[in-house]
């Protein structure tokens, strides 16, 4: 799944190829062709006319992907969640466009979970990514397969057609894609290696990629008739509310006493779940008949537990164990490690060191994760959004006790994804509850409960240091990161190795390994243990890029100031593509000069460099969003105003300068780059929680905050023009807003913060000092 | 027993007095659009009119409308097409979509005391309403529009 062959994960990564090979040939399967002469290495195309394919509906399906009905109807089978980013409407315009389909006759299935539809996962700003060289090329040969059978029904030679607005076309005649389904005889077989280098088109002949349309997803969205998880019903279901144990690993169920709920009516009764994956130790779960009773009952229900020692932890002592790891030059996992870093720090003519901090980042999805769970005709059904469903899967399994083929996730849309619902834990107790008794159960969870079964954003502690040798020029740059390693606890198989052979959590890591030359260079990361055994992490928006470059550009920042450059252009100097920073194809075809590019243009586009009204700072960072092997270039610029007073920050304008390789969907790109950057001046001033013996310390509103109306600045979104690969939208515009707000709090005032999120305290202090 | 009206209709219901009208529009008479975010009248996504006031429905109890309007999202135009959802679908406000319904039950009655808000006027009445995918630079594009609309001026149009 991802493109990470540095990292050895080429085998599972490739896009393309593999599920291409297996969903080709699963299509001829379901269709009932054998096709016993080609290998397992050959991909079938088949087009099917009406006369071979009538359990398939009469259609022509040339991939799995997509079909053509008679009708001339183009569906496209979606296996994202559609959690906001309007996915389905991206992908299916890169099948329209090299289909040369009509896109009003283009419709979006969003799919249930399938073993055909091979890893179903939506998370990683990698939906389009990863979709457009297999989409794009299933597209084109479906086209191709319609000419040549489009060709033949008109009698003329397939190099006189052309493919264009949902027909073939030959010297003024043509044939509707509809009518060469319904009376052709489409039979087409593709070699993987004739998919592999299926011509796509020229950027200059797009139709639909990278020009606007209404998503599809919205209007249901405006009328209150999308079907979320929550709304999910079936016949014959009750309700059960959840009671979260105190821990999240260590908690049992000592006694409990429903005494109480038994008077509220429509209580049924309470359980403790029994769950052999591990996944909800500790659980009891109130059933009652309708939500209402269930959570009142809940509330009644008096359940002690014994828990262990992740009772006793809180946020300070996981950020001290984070500082005892980065201490112990021992441990951890290196990604980068070139020789020298020690002797050029040691003989440096000058060297800086600090220390960055971030805090507990809760998801709140405004939807409160639930499922709805119940067994029919054998199969157990789980209805509820997710974006994971290959990684949750086998964990019900598990805990069910049945194979895998025995289970599905229906989709619905998501209330919210950013990253919780890639851990699916949500839907174990809520399959659990309906085995128990043997009646479809949906499960809700109030939004503490919900808060309290996060997997949130692991607390971070990370040291940088940078040398410079006698001529001024940077020689070294060192960065130590420790936090809770989600990918570590819930998908184990996808940690690469590190250079010294330990594996590591990309997700924990990743842009701490930038595109900066600076001479000899370490990346270590370390994994916090304590973090680990005193609740769950989980992956959130934008993941270890939201927190690493708080310290790569606040960092930077530093650097620059302490070496009397310029922040703009120590940054551009160091960003020359050269080395290990030039890119490569087809990913990050002009590697940091690309990063450069758009750190150029922000600089210009907010005059960098013009004075500042008293008391208002600009400040700048620049990062590549989520990984190396999918880099999307980009800029920040936050002015801030700081009350000198009370220590308040507001922000008045954010400045975005973008380069994603091709867009597919301008409007909606945009979009993901405003709400991505709003998460990050969100998670930067408002929100931020604590471990508190063993739990989050901020279950609602009450006292989470979150950036609200009256707190958004302006915000401007520029991307850069291109035709490269396309790359992610959903996260990267995050990952730079927070030190481009703390840069402009020093720039506005000289004092330097260190900790995520913000508050007026720490201002204050930083003021203090400075003065 | 709770007697009310909902979009027009008069409905029955047998939740207890003091559940909230949140879960027994959703659960009880199976209307769907109207959200549960917090439950403690804090995001808004669960926001109705009652009334024609905009009203948390997760902290109100069902009692407490009795023999009053109540309208949801699916209530507040039959044909969908109140110039706030035109608008926010023109201007493709909703990300993940969620808080929608509440954000457009708001904005409602924020036209009707504002019919020419001000930023003021919009960040004032529209703070309760939490949008996680952080919209809210559409959201008030988008009330911008449907207020010129409704007052008749065209030049925003």
């Amino acid at each position: 799944m991802l493109s990470l062959s540095s990292h050895g994960l080429r085998s599972s990564g490739d896009p393309s190829r593999r599920s291409f090979l297996i969903t080709m040939l699963g299509a001829g399967v379901m269709l009932g062709y054998a096709k016993s002469t080609l290998g397992a290495a050959d991909v079938m195309l088949e087009a099917l006319s009406t006369h071979t394919a009538r359990s398939a509906g009469d259609l022509f399906e040339p991939t799995i992907w997509y079909g053509i009905d008679p009708s001339g109807t183009v569906t496209v089978n979606i296996i994202r969640a559609e959690m906001g980013q309007h996915v389905g409407t991206a992908l299916a315009r890169i099948v329209a466009d090299e289909l040369e389909a009509d896109w009003r006759r283009v419709k979006i299935v969003t799919v249930d979970s399938d073993p055909k539809w091979g890893l179903m996962v939506t998370g990683g700003s990698w939906s389009v990514w990863q979709s457009f060289p297999l989409l794009s090329r299933a597209g084109a040969a479906g086209r191709i397969a319609l000419i040549e059978e489009g060709a033949k029904m008109l009698g003329v030679p397939e190099q006189t057609c052309t493919a264009r607005e949902h027909a073939v076309h030959a010297g003024g005649r043509s044939i509707p894609y509809g009518d060469i389904v319904a009376r052709g005889n489409l039979r087409r077989t593709f070699t993987s290696e004739q998919l592999d280098k299926m011509p796509i088109k020229a950027a200059d002949k797009r139709r639909l990629i990278g020009r606007n349309t209404l998503a599809e997803d919205i209007p249901s969205k405006v009328d209150g008739k999308g079907r979320y998880g929550l709304d999910a019903v079936v016949e014959g279901m009750v309700y059960a509310r959840p009671k979260v144990p105190p821990t999240r690993y260590d908690s049992k169920v000592v006694s409990m006493d429903d005494s109480a709920a038994k008077r509220v009516p429509g209580y049924l009764k309470s359980l403790a779940l029994d769950d052999p994956s591990g996944t909800v130790p500790g659980w009891v779960m109130v059933y009652a008949e309708t939500f209402i009773a269930a959570n009142k009952a809940a509330d009644l229900v008096n359940v002690k537990w014994s828990s262990g020692k992740a009772a006793t932890i809180s946020e300070a002592d996981i950020q001290k164990r984070a500082a005892e790891l980065i201490a112990d030059p021992k441990g951890g996992s290196l990604l980068v490690d070139d020789p020298g870093v020690d002797t050029a720090l040691a003989s440096a003519k000058q060297k800086i060191e600090r220390t960055y901090t971030t805090s507990t980042v809760m998801h709140f999805a405004l939807e409160p994760v639930n499922a709805l769970a119940f067994e029919k005709d054998g199969i157990f059904e789980i209805h509820t959004g997710n974006q994971w469903q290959t990684l949750i899967l086998p964990v019900l399994a598990k805990a069910l006790g049945r194979s895998q083929d025995k289970i599905v996730l229906r989709s619905y849309l998501l209330g919210g994804g950013f990253g919780r619902r890639l851990d699916g834990d949500y839907t174990v107790p809520a399959a659990l509850a309906a085995k128990a008794i043997g009646k479809p159960v949906k499960m809700v969870c109030t939004r503490a409960d919900d808060m309290r079964f996060d997997c949130p954003r692991s607390p971070s502690t990370q040291v940088v240091r940078m040398a410079w040798g006698n001529d001024g020029r940077v020689t070294a740059m060192d960065h130590h990161a420790a936090a809770g390693w989600p990918t570590a606890v819930m998908a184990p198989s996808f940690m690469p190795k590190g250079v010294n052979g330990v594996p590591y959590d990309l997700f924990s890591i990743f842009g701490a390994d930038h595109w900066y030359s600076v001479g000899a260079q370490r990346v270590r990361a370390l994994r916090n243990d304590l973090a680990d055994e005193t609740f769950r992490p989980g992956w959130l928006r934008s993941v270890g890029a939201g927190w690493t470059n708080w310290a790569v550009e606040s960092f930077m920042d530093e650097a620059a100031h302490a070496a009397g450059v310029d922040p703009v252009k120590f940054r551009l100097e160091m960003l020359d593509g050269a080395g290990r920073n030039a890119g490569s194809a087809p990913n990050s075809v002009g590697g940091a000069r690309r990063q450069a590019a758009v750190l150029a243009r922000l600089a210009e586009k907010v005059g960098w460099g013009k004075p500042t009204p008293k008391d208002v700072g600009l400040g700048i960072a620049t990062t590549f969003g989520q990984e190396r092997g999918m880099p999307t270039w980009t800029a920040c610029a936050a002015l801030v105003r700081v009350n000198r007073t009370n220590g308040h920050v507001t922000v008045e304008k954010l400045s975005l300068v973008i380069d994603a390789g091709t867009v597919i969907h301008p409007n909606s790109a945009e979009a993901q780059v405003e709400g991505a950057a709003l998460w990050g001046l969100s998670m930067a001033l408002h929100e931020g929680s604590e471990f508190v013996k063993g739990q989050p310390k901020d279950t609602n509103l009450d006292t989470y905050a979150l950036l609200r109306m009256g707190d958004v600045p302006d915000v401007e979104v520029e991307f850069l023009p291109s035709t490269e690969a396309p790359v992610g939208l959903g996260e990267p515009a995050t990952t730079p807003v927070a030190p481009a707000i703390g840069n402009a709090i020093f720039a506005a005032t000289g004092a330097r913060v260190r900790h995520l999120p913000i508050r007026r305290q720490a201002v204050l202090e930083a003021l203090t000092h400075r003065s | 027993m709770t007697t009310f009206d909902l979009n027009g209709k008069t409905v029955s219901v047998q939740s207890p007095d003091d559940a909230a009208l949140l879960w027994v529009i959703r659960d009880e008479l199976g209307l769907t659009g109207t959200k549960f975010g917090c439950g403690i009248g804090f995001c808004g996504a669960c926001t109705v009119h009652v009334e024609g006031r905009a009203t948390r429905a997760c902290i109100t109890p069902v009692a407490a409308v009795a023999g009053a309007k109540v309208t949801t999202i699916e209530g507040l135009d039959a044909a969908g097409n109140h110039p706030l959802q035109t608008a926010w679908l023109e201007l493709q406000v909703p990300q993940c979509g969620y808080c929608q319904p509440g954000q457009i039950m708001q904005a409602a009655t924020l036209l009707k005391d504002f019919p020419n808000p001000t930023d003021q006027d919009i960040n004032a009445v529209m703070a309760g309403s939490v949008c996680r995918c952080m919209t809210y630079i559409r959201i008030r594009k988008a009330i911008k529009l449907a207020a010129a609309r409704m007052r008749g001026d065209t030049s925003h149009a």
